[in-house]
């Protein structure tokens, strides 16, 4: 009745391997290999032509500057919401993380209304200065920057909040009582303790800037950054170049994680004796009404200011196409859009598909996710510790490769050496969302399996619970928390996903995301926005109900 | 003894290097309550978990009234076990917690309510069924682990430290409740503990355990009036252990010098201790008695005193520097005071020879 020992847990190591591992050595492979056999061709053609050299450097320092922006952000915002009382504290401190909702190209669906040549701020400055034309274009390294700012700050902003939340309040009484003033406190004791926080916040902007696409694209005009450098290398059929430029993104990619990762060891060895007992310190009032109310106007300002992309997409997706052209607001309003989304078959579609695709590739990941925590965390193998790298490592790689490699591997037909034609078909982009969803449900459920007392399960043995009604009645009950956050998290990235749909969709699998593109090529400005409401309520109903159902019971 | 109703039979564990659990052999009869004891790193919770089949021994055997358990995984073993944290199901209410042993046995749902109520009287937890766990003090929880263990009926009740992470005050209560719960119900019950006060209370016999070994085995006054070994000696009840000369054997036990003074100990049959040369003696303090400063006494000065009631507990360094705690009347000397030891007069107890090098 039992299967041989170890056959699953064999069979799991081979499926993610086959999944994560062996596309990206086709890739390789690939960059490596011509008409008569190995060849270092390709590799020589791509270091030899500065435009090549030109995206990787325009990729680093785009995302460096993204670290540097998003930090300046974010912890003096964590610092403010985490240490002061000021009217409005907690409604603003949710609004603060709200461009977390955002998938990417909905956000930049959004800068563009607002921000682009014919959004309303230029039209708005249009009218004040008496121009014929808007006085910038959204283009080039500002406009990815202004994007990447304004959604990978809250990185550094939830980092930091729960950084300084587990700091001890004594911490600070210590200081104080040592003579330490404010700054100095700060400077030498409260920063030092935040580096661990700092350091994940850095790593994660970093590698979502290095990875970012939909900003590049949209914006980047004659502006290159590799991953949409690959995308346009492999438009104009050269493959092999591509695959090497592939393989200088990834392991740009692992290099960048290799040092952020040594010095976050550093600092969890230096961290490991700080942790207090986690009872933070009361946040002070600000004590003269002329600076509270000041404070207070700022935040609701501020407020505005980070909201302003979300109601510039629900302002325009209610203006029926062709009936805005020059004045500084829409003149006429009405649901036609949306009614356009349920009415039309054509224009129904996406939705329906990215639905089923997502939800397809989030139970997938779900399910793989919890046969791995099982056996990275309760077995204890050699094995287990091996497939809980390996779902990490989509993590540490950028979308563009990924959707590259999956592309490689499954447009040839070859079952003895376990490839597939899968591009073209219904199951490429469920394929590629799970390969993108596994790092993100593997580490949601293998920190909660860490969490959970291995002697409940015991204590369900001793009752006579054989392992099945163990796992139905105790194990993922209460991993259901850690399930929900993965889960939730997963669907909305693979729901909103652009970057790996881009180059594997087909026309009966196109996604929301790449409607949203055509509507705009087609100047249809209200449907694109529409859509883009409806991938935002989605995803935030998506989260809250993930946040509902996992703390209930 | 009749037929043993649990056995354990040179029951082995090894991880690694290092051997948790050594050719463990014991019995229990039935309803006997046994109490593993020993130090953290003993292996007196690898052995609870052999028992239990959350651990596989490298060797030997476990059995139930003669059959061989030994490869049967923990669920089919029918054993109950409450473990130190309870692992009590949070999301559960107390009722489910119970009634989980008991669903997969096809029970009817009357006759499941009927026996949860029961198992949760028997704790004195009556009516408490939807209670959520959260809602439980410490006490509580830990009647409500019991109540589920024993709700199925287990045929062995094993008990990892079950009072560990109860208030001292409450631990001794707790201690004498479920004492008489288990002897009532007759449940045959091996429990882990390191405290011995504990195993002495709840334990009809005490297995010593020492690095994975099985020092000794029996009833408290057995471990306390004839120590197998001197780390027995030494983990049950106060002692002191000082190297000695054993001169000879005669008839009223072996004469031994100790410094200045020679001495007679009793010599137990079996015991291990050399006929002449170097022994240890292993001394409680009740066998010696302090007086001032004599001839035929072994001199030795007070380093200090604690007082214990009836009698006051010394700590002495003799000339020669062994340190022993004996006893003499509170108050009567002080720290600093020149002091002679002398046998207690009730002698023969309280005095034990050993070979000596043991580390």
């Amino acid at each position: 009745m039992r299967a041989p020992p170890g056959l699953a847990r064999r069979g799991l190591l081979l499926l993610l391997v086959w999944l994560i591992v062996y596309p990206l050595v086709l890739v390789l492979l690939t960059a490596l290999k011509g008409e008569g056999g190995w060849t270092l061709e390709f590799v020589r053609t791509f270091v030899q032509r500065p435009t090549e050299w030109r995206a990787l450097w325009d990729s680093l320092w785009i995302s460096l500057a993204s670290v540097a922006l998003a930090a300046l952000i974010g912890v003096p915002l964590a610092f403010l919401f985490a240490r002061y009382e000021f009217p409005g504290r907690r409604v603003l401190g949710a609004v603060v993380a709200l461009p977390a909702v955002l998938p990417p190209l909905v956000g930049v669906l959004a800068f563009l209304f607002l921000f682009g040549e014919s959004g309303f701020v230029a039209h708005l400055v249009k009218r004040v200065l008496h121009l014929d034309e808007a006085p910038w274009r959204l283009e080039g390294a500002g406009a990815i920057l202004l994007v990447h700012a304004y959604s990978m700050y809250v990185y550094f902003y939830l980092f930091v909040r729960a950084g300084l939340a587990s700091l001890d309040a004594s911490v600070y009484e210590a200081a104080a009582s040592l003579g330490a003033g404010r700054w100095r406190t700060l400077r030498t004791v409260i920063l030092p303790l935040l580096r661990p926080s700092l350091a994940g916040a850095a790593l994660l902007t970093f590698m979502t800037a290095l990875a970012s696409f939909s900003a590049p694209y949209i914006f980047g005009g004659g502006f290159r950054v590799m991953t949409t450098q690959i995308v346009a290398t492999r438009l104009n059929g050269d493959d092999a170049l591509a695959m090497v430029e592939t393989t200088s993104l990834t392991l740009l990619a692992l290099a960048a994680l290799w040092v952020l990762r040594r010095s976050d060891a550093r600092d969890a060895a230096a961290g490991a004796v700080t942790t207090g007992k986690g009872v933070a310190p009361e946040r002070s009032r600000v004590a003269s009404p002329a600076a509270r109310g000041a404070l207070a106007v700022l935040s609701w300002v501020l407020a505005l200011v980070l909201l302003l992309p979300h109601l510039t997409l629900l302002l325009v997706s209610f203006v029926p196409t062709g009936t805005w052209t020059t004045e500084a607001v829409p003149p006429a309003y009405s649901l036609v859009n949306y009614a356009t989304l349920v009415r039309d078959p054509v224009r129904a579609r996406p939705l329906v598909n990215s639905l089923w695709m997502a939800s397809l590739a989030t139970a997938a990941a779900v399910g793989i996710s919890l046969a791995a925590a099982i056996f990275a965390v309760r077995r204890r193998t050699r094995a287990g510790a091996a497939i809980e790298g390996l779902l990490a490592l989509p993590w540490a790689v950028p979308g563009t490769v990924f959707a590259i490699a999956l592309a490689t591997a499954f447009s040839v037909h070859a079952p003895l050496v376990a490839r597939f034609v899968l591009v073209g078909t219904l199951w490429i982009l469920p394929l590629a969302y799970l390969v993108r969803d596994l790092p993100i449900t593997g580490r949601a459920i293998i920190a909660g399996f860490r969490r959970l007392d291995p002697s409940l399960e015991e204590a369900a043995a001793s009752l006579g619970a054989g392992r099945w009604r163990t796992l139905g009645r105790i194990t993922l009950p209460l991993l259901r928390p850690a399930v929900m956050a993965g889960a939730t998290l997963a669907f909305v990235t693979a729901f909103g996903d652009f970057v790996t749909s881009i180059m594997l969709y087909t026309y009966d699998t196109r996604p929301v995301s790449l409607e949203i593109l055509s509507s705009l090529r087609n100047s249809d400005v209200g449907v694109a926005a529409a859509y883009g409401v409806v991938l935002m309520l989605v995803s935030a109903a998506v989260f809250a109900a993930g946040a509902e159902r996992g703390t209930a019971g | 003894m009749t037929e043993p109703f649990l056995v354990l039979d040179g029951l082995t564990r090894r991880f690694g290097a290092t051997v948790a659990v050594d050719r463990l052999s014991l019995s229990l009869a039935r309803g006997e309550i046994l109490a593993l004891l020993g130090p953290s790193g003993s292996g007196k919770t690898t052995a609870l978990r052999l028992l239990a089949g959350f651990e596989t021994p490298d060797a030997g055997r476990v059995l139930v009234e003669g059959q061989d358990v030994t490869s049967l995984p923990p669920v089919s073993r029918r054993f109950g076990m409450v473990f130190q944290h309870y692992a009590l199901f949070p999301h559960l209410d107390v009722g489910r917690n119970v009634a989980f042993g008991l669903e997969g046995a096809g029970i009817g749902r009357a006759a499941l309510d009927a026996r949860v109520a029961d198992a949760l009287a028997l704790v004195d937890l009556g009516g408490y069924e939807r209670r959520r766990i959260g809602q439980l003090s410490g006490g509580q929880q830990q009647r409500v682990a019991l109540a589920r263990a024993l709700a199925p009926e287990p045929r062995v009740l094993l008990l990892d430290e079950p009072l560990s992470n109860l208030d001292p005050a409450l631990r001794e209560r707790t201690r004498g409740e479920i004492r008489e719960l288990i002897h009532r119900l007759g449940t045959t019950t091996v429990f882990v503990t390191h405290e011995q006060d504990e195993a002495f209370d709840l334990g009809d016999r005490v297995a010593v355990l020492r690095s994975g070994r099985l020092e000794q085995v029996g009833t408290p006054e057995q471990l306390y009036a004839e120590p197998a070994t001197p780390f027995v000696g030494g983990f049950v009840g106060r002692s002191s252990i000082v190297p000695v000369e054993v001169l000879g054997v005669g008839a009223r036990g072996a004469r031994v010098r100790l410094e200045s003074v020679e001495w007679d100990v009793p010599l137990r049959a079996g015991a291990s201790a050399p006929a002449t040369g170097p022994a240890e003696l292993l001394v409680r303090p009740e066998a010696l008695w302090l007086v001032a400063a004599a001839p035929d006494a072994l001199p030795a000065v007070v380093e200090t005193r604690r007082f214990t009631g009836a009698t006051s507990a010394y700590r002495v360094r003799t000339d020669q520097g062994a340190v022993l705690e004996v006893q003499g009347i509170p108050g009567a000397f002080g720290v600093g005071d020149r002091v002679g030891i002398m046998p207690s007069r009730r002698a023969g107890g309280g005095l034990h020879l050993f070979s000596r090098a043991e580390p």
